[in-house]
């Protein structure tokens, strides 16, 4: 995973809430055996008049002109903007997958799901929580300002808008540090490799009937 | 000192490591893998040169992309055929169980899990599928995780977790004719909303819960994370108890008494703590119906479909008149004015045996409407098939002009050939009713195995302690 480092990145609003994970990423494409191409189907039922199939060349397919990702303003955007309770739904780390494939970098909500909210952090994408006034001054702003930008500063905790003014968020502090770090959580977890082996050896004593059953 | 609840013991049973930062290291007991969450995880595993922790840890079947008809054949659709092939030779390779497609074993792992003891009380259980709460019905602490905590578990039995807040949920008194453990959790899911239960692990109790079979229990469990909880779980009693006796991967002999024993203590303490407390009376319980895009958008059979200019709540209006648009629905109007084009009895929701039995009751001797285009009952797994066949079940569901189909997740999420067409609204016992869920511009309405059934027999939906029995040729 690359390092997150503090970036400035035009903001998309998608004003909506219980945005969930089909929505984000529909089933079909769940199908890949990759961790990577599913930007070009990111909110593929939102974004497209037509129903997308998997391994299709999407630059061909009628666009919603409607849809806040396919307004000329928002391209490039590496900031969503959204409400309450995103993620919600299934579990499918693809959700995160086509965010970054497409672009975005980070998440600004009132909430997230719990799911959802895990597995970003698993792939460099920061799901920022903010206050739901703040949320709707800041979805006022966007709508107001052609190529509105937010810098985001995980280091410092703080969202900095146009006029400088900063907003602080909060973040778990093991997960800031491994997405500041880059850090594969895997090889952590395997520091502990001993402590693993300990537990393992009490939990055969205790509950012996946990092992060996599968095989 | 307070007493601990089911999920305080679960958790302090499983720490191998408290950090100093809030978050643990907690041992999984069991993974449950199937194909559409796994392929990167073995990949990953692979590039790094790392190897499972524990082979017997993990169990596999596919379940997603299957087909639910004949499937002698290979998978027709490609894409979902090296998926499942993905699956089968990654098991292959580590050395993992799987029972693939054409064993009798094979189904949806929600399912499968259980009937083979491979869940079991007191465990750590998890999966690359939100679903996996269903497992908390037994006293374990289950939950769904994403692709790369699907790699870290298969590298190093454990997930990196804070712990999560208490919830209650008590559900007293008692259920009335006809309403079943579905009716119950749509019910919750109305009141605490779709994100009412996150950051908690929710224990469901109450004499309502006691009273239900372990099947009814996992229905509820199952549909924890529709409140927003990743976990949802059921003390351990004698019901849960009996359920694993004699299961293939249960214990046996003197490990059998030693787990009981265990497994007895697996419930919250009199005097625990929770969070959060939420009451419902379980008299008061309708068969409820879901008319909109949200596992919250649900209604009593015989409610009036609400009104978002009454609703207080902007963004909630907004995301009701949404629905509606979607939906094809106005406010005020009542779910029987609305035609199913097709129903779905199925997914890891509802499609156990006991949930094939009560849908069966109600279409004994009945007929399917000539307005509906297509009802279909898919069992859950390849024994749950042949059990309901040993007991006829299939024979009343076809004489009732039902299909008859091979186990797997099916309609519930479409990915494989099952799904609605745009615009079609399906009477469904699954569990999700988002946006193009069971198909591009499909309308679901979440209900439960016995309504679906009514609503495919009256042509709309009803309420299922309305059917005339005198109508059903016995």
């Amino acid at each position: 995973m690359d390092k997150f480092t503090r970036f400035t990145g035009i903001v998309a609003p998608l004003d909506r809430a219980n945005v969930d994970t089909d929505l984000i990423i529909p089933k079909q494409f769940l199908k890949s055996i990759k961790r990577t191409g599913f930007g070009p189907n990111l909110f593929d039922e939102l974004r497209y008049l037509d129903e997308g199939q998997p391994g299709q060349d999407c630059s061909g397919r009628p666009l919603n002109s409607e849809f806040v990702l396919n307004q000329p303003r928002y391209q490039g955007a590496q900031i969503l903007l959204t409400r309450r309770n995103f993620g919600c739904g299934s579990s499918r780390e693809h959700a995160p997958w086509a965010l970054t494939d497409y672009g975005f970098k980070s998440i600004l909500a009132p909430s997230f799901a719990d799911i959802f909210f895990n597995n970003c952090f698993k792939n460099g994408l920061l799901p920022v929580v903010l206050d739901e006034k703040i949320i709707d001054n800041l979805f006022a702003e966007v709508k107001a300002a052609d190529g509105y930008a937010l810098t985001v500063d995980l280091d410092r905790q703080r969202i900095i808008k146009p006029d400088g003014s900063e907003i602080a968020f909060d973040v778990d502090s093991f997960r800031k540090h491994c997405l500041l770090e880059g850090l594969d959580d895997i090889g952590l977890t395997l520091q502990d490799a001993d402590a693993i082996k300990a537990y393992e050896a009490k939990r055969r004593q205790q509950a012996p009937w946990l092992f060996d059953a599968i095989h | 000192m307070t007493g601990k609840t089911l999920y305080d013991k679960l958790w302090d049973d499983h720490v191998v490591k408290q950090r100093d930062d809030g978050t643990a290291l907690i041992y999984i007991d069991r993974q449950l893998l199937h194909e559409v969450t796994s392929p990167q995880a073995f990949e990953g595993l692979r590039l790094a040169g790392r190897k499972p922790w524990r082979i017997d840890a993990n169990i596999a079947t596919p379940d997603h992309n299957v087909p639910t008809t004949e499937r002698s054949g290979p998978i027709a659709d490609e894409v979902s055929r090296i998926q499942v092939q993905t699956l089968d030779d990654n098991c292959d390779e580590f050395g993992i169980l799987e029972f693939k497609m054409q064993d009798s074993r094979q189904g949806i792992v929600h399912v499968m899990g259980p009937e083979q003891g491979a869940t079991l009380p007191g465990m750590t259980i998890v999966c690359g599928d939100s679903h996996t709460a269903t497992h908390g019905a037994f006293g374990a602490l289950a939950h769904g995780i994403g692709t790369s905590e699907v790699e870290h578990v298969l590298a190093t039995q454990c997930l990196i977790q804070k712990k999560m807040k208490n919830m209650l949920i008590q559900v007293n008194g008692e259920l009335g004719p006809g309403v079943t453990a579905k009716d119950v959790v749509l019910a919750i899911i109305a009141r605490i909303g779709t994100a009412g239960g996150t950051g908690y692990a929710i224990e469901f109790g109450g004499p309502v819960m006691e009273s239900l079979s372990m099947e009814g229990r996992m229905t509820v469990c199952n549909m924890a994370i529709e409140a927003g909880a990743r976990a949802g779980m059921v003390a351990v009693d004698d019901k849960t108890i009996d359920y694993f006796r004699g299961r293939p991967f249960a214990p046996r002999g003197e490990q059998w008494a030693q787990a009981v024993a265990y497994w007895r203590t697996l419930r919250s303490d009199p005097d625990a703590r929770f969070d959060a407390v939420v009451e419902l009376d379980g008299a008061e319980i309708k068969p409820q119906v879901s008319w909109g895009t949200s596992p919250e958008m649900v209604v009593a059979i015989d409610e009036p479909l609400p009104d978002p200019a009454a609703e207080a709540d902007p963004v909630k209006a907004e995301g009701m008149r949404r629905a509606y648009e979607y939906m094809g629905l106005q406010p005020g109007i009542t779910m029987g004015s609305v035609v199913p084009d097709r129903v779905f009895i199925g997914s890891c929701t509802n499609s156990r045996i006991e949930d094939l039995r009560a849908a069966a009751a109600v279409a004994r001797g009945r007929k399917v409407s000539p307005n509906v285009k297509q009802a279909m009952v898919v069992p859950g797994s390849g024994l749950v098939k042949r059990q309901a066949e040993q007991e006829g079940l299939d024979q009343v569901f076809l004489a009732a002009g039902f299909e008859w189909r091979e186990p797997g997740c099916s309609m519930c999420l479409a990915m494989n050939a099952d799904r609605l067409g745009e615009g079609e609204h399906c009477a469904s016992t699954s569990n999700r009713n988002f946006e193009g869920r069971q198909g591009y511009g499909g309308r679901t309405h979440l209900v439960s195995p016995a309504m679906a059934v009514a609503a495919a027999v009256a042509g709309r939906f009803v309420d299922v302690r309305d059917l005339d029995p005198l109508a059903q040729e016995v």
